[in-house]
């Protein structure tokens, strides 16, 4: 083989791991390692100036468990969470639904949804710190205006966690209407013509053919919502000036504590101890999210008549199982 | 809204009866949407889109008075005058325009550098056979899923360690490259590049990253813009990782934006000038570039 041709060889082996080779290397610097080295760092004693101290095994897991401040942090979490997640991706399907119609000046009105997208948390944390402010904040002279009593937006946790939720709903929920209405645009029309023929109104079809046929996309919204969701930090943390959660920590979540031990109180062993336990809710609900989905993805395949005799005997021996079993708990 | 509640059901259904032979042949076009809106539709979205833009329209008339307009019985409706004085002040509390050239700086450097890398792995992944590459490329994906973000304090460390807290490279370098990026240009130029092209280049003595360079390259560009785009958002309105390792004196616009609520939490007004001079520069680029993000949101279902 002479020079030329073994060069060109070699290029076509080896190219293919150069072109790759950056995304590795650098993910591997900046991402996995810190990832790992932060389960060595939560083993230790470690402050942030003097560095790294005595191997302490878990005792700061035991500290931070016994912690009442972390798991009101855990609380705040899942409740700012849920009450992101869930009214975000009602409304974000309800507003697809309306941009999937025949409109005029469609794009005007997907960009119009999207507009909050391009603001920074920071700011919108601003913005609506000063509409939910307990004195003087719009939201709460609306509400005198109309008769009512004035909510306590910061005083009152389940009220914080509102107020912060309706933070990450206004960035987030015209995006993921457009995830909707992308998925809406895929559902062949003919679905409707049969839902039409059988008489279903509209109301019906949205919720029969509409909503069932989303709802692999609704599994993916809420699944990558889960893993920026549980990590929240910007909008508890610019919620008041002092950045702290709240006075009582009604609203601190378990990053903005990740961030007081490390930074605050420069304990890394114990700042790292929290985030590896977020990290293992992350895993978690990641894992309840997965067999949900499979559940739903295996009934599925039961409700749809099965195409053989066979099939249908099975389908019919598991109900039946079921349903003994039901007796048999009764 | 409550003002076209009376209307719309008139009109839904003089429109229904009217068009009921216009729906058939629309129906007949495949994709097209069977439903005419009505103006309840039009009414409910012009309250979504209204509702986006009323917390930056407030921001931007609180800003332009004095804060002691919000303690006064009745809210204000229309602008005062005061923004460009507020607007002064803030600068002269936070290093204003050092924080915007930094966001652009950082925005910038790492969304060309997402784009370029992410186009070279995603290149490889879909039209290049080499050995690994179905492992190595599941294992991109199931990265996309790690909350990395949660290596917050030894990427500290490491940073603390090279001397560079303070500096924008701290926060430059961990950007340089996403998972999602890869994903994103493995996905489109799988079915943008067709395989004849590149046996093509290859017969025609291309050696390898010429291939690339003159087949790759244009086929990637609508792509590579839209990515360049998210890459550009999500690093301007980033905070977490800035607001840790940047110092008081180099920040980007979200750092100096929580100076700004340190130093004047009492003043509301200050504060919201602030945010709306850290919000303007994304505006200005969503009106042109918006059609843009809404398409490659559709196409790809993307999440920063």
């Amino acid at each position: 083989m002479d020079l030329r041709s073994r060069a060109s060889a070699w290029d076509r082996k080896y190219s293919p791991y150069l072109y790759i080779s950056p995304f590795f290397i650098l993910f591997a610097i900046v991402g996995l390692f810190p990832l790992l080295y932060t389960v060595w760092v939560a083993a230790h004693d470690w402050d942030l100036i003097m560095g790294q101290g005595e191997f302490v095994g878990f005792e700061n897991f035991t500290h931070i468990l016994g912690q009442r401040a972390f798991w009101i942090s855990l609380r705040n979490t899942l409740s700012i969470f849920i009450l992101s997640t869930g009214p975000q991706v009602l409304f974000a399907i309800v507003i697809a639904y309306m941009l999937d119609a025949h409109l005029r000046a469609k794009t005007f009105w997907r960009m119009g949804v999207l507009l909050p997208y391009v603001v920074t948390p920071v700011a919108v944390a601003l913005i609506f710190g000063n509409l939910f402010a307990e004195r003087f904040g719009l939201v709460n002279s609306a509400l005198e205006t109309i008769g009512l009593n004035p909510v306590g937006w910061q005083s009152d946790s389940l009220a914080s966690h509102i107020a912060i939720a309706t933070m990450v709903n206004f960035r987030w929920t015209g995006y993921n209407a457009l995830i909707f209405l992308a998925a809406m645009q895929a559902i062949p029309r003919d679905l409707y013509e049969q839902a039409e023929i059988d008489g279903a109104g509209r109301v019906r079809q949205f919720l029969s053919v509409t909503v069932p046929m989303l709802r692999p996309t609704i599994i993916f919204v809420v699944i990558t919502s889960t893993i920026g969701g549980l990590q929240i930090f910007d909008e508890p943390r610019m919620y008041d000036h002092s950045g702290r959660g709240g006075s009582d920590g009604q609203w601190r979540t378990m990053t903005l504590y990740l961030y007081e031990l490390g930074w605050t109180r420069s304990d890394f062993g114990r700042a790292s101890a929290v985030a590896v336990l977020l990290f293992l809710l992350i895993v978690a609900i990641g894992i309840i999210n997965f067999m949900i989905t499979r559940r739903i993805a295996t009934a599925d395949g039961a409700r749809q008549a099965p195409p053989t005799r066979a099939g249908r005997r099975a389908a019919g021996r598991a109900r039946g199982k079921k349903l003994s079993r039901k007796e048999a708990a009764r | 809204m409550t003002a076209a509640a009376p209307i719309a059901p008139v009109d839904e259904q003089a429109d229904s009866g009217r068009t009921l032979g216009r729906n058939r042949r629309r129906r007949s076009s495949p994709g097209g949407a069977q439903r005419r809106p009505g103006f309840i539709i039009y009414g409910c979205l012009a309250a979504v889109v209204l509702g986006g833009l009323f917390p930056l329209w407030w921001s931007a008339l609180i800003g332009s008075h004095h804060a002691t307009i919000l303690s006064q019985t009745s809210f204000p409706w229309w602008p005062g005058g005061n923004f460009f004085a507020n607007a002064a002040t803030v600068m002269d509390t936070v290093p204003f325009w050092r924080a915007t050239l930094n966001s652009i700086i950082v925005s910038t450097t790492t969304a060309f550098s997402v784009v370029i890398f992410s186009t070279l792995a995603g290149y490889a992944f879909a039209k290049l056979r080499f050995k690994g590459s179905g492992p190595l490329l599941v294992f991109v994906i199931a990265t996309m899923a790690v909350p990395t973000q949660l290596g917050v304090v030894p990427l500290y460390q490491v940073m603390a360690r090279l001397g560079w807290t303070g500096e924008l490279t701290a926060v430059i370098v961990p950007a340089l490259v996403t998972a999602f990026g890869v994903f994103w240009m493995t996905q489109y130029l799988r079915q943008a590049i067709p395989d004849e092209l590149i046996e093509a280049a290859t017969v025609d003595g291309c050696n390898m990253i010429r291939t690339f360079y003159h087949v790759c390259l244009p086929a990637a560009r609508p792509a590579a813009a839209m990515l360049f785009l998210f890459t550009f958002v999500m690093n301007w309105t980033n905070f977490f990782w800035p607001f840790i390792v940047l110092g008081p004196s180099n920040p980007t616009l979200p750092v100096a934006l929580q100076q700004l609520q340190a130093a004047h939490f009492v003043d509301y007004s200050l504060v919201l000038t602030g945010a709306t001079l850290a919000t303007v520069p994304l505006l200005i680029l969503f009106v042109f570039t918006g059609r843009q993000l809404v398409s490659g949101i559709m196409q790809g279902a993307v999440k920063a």
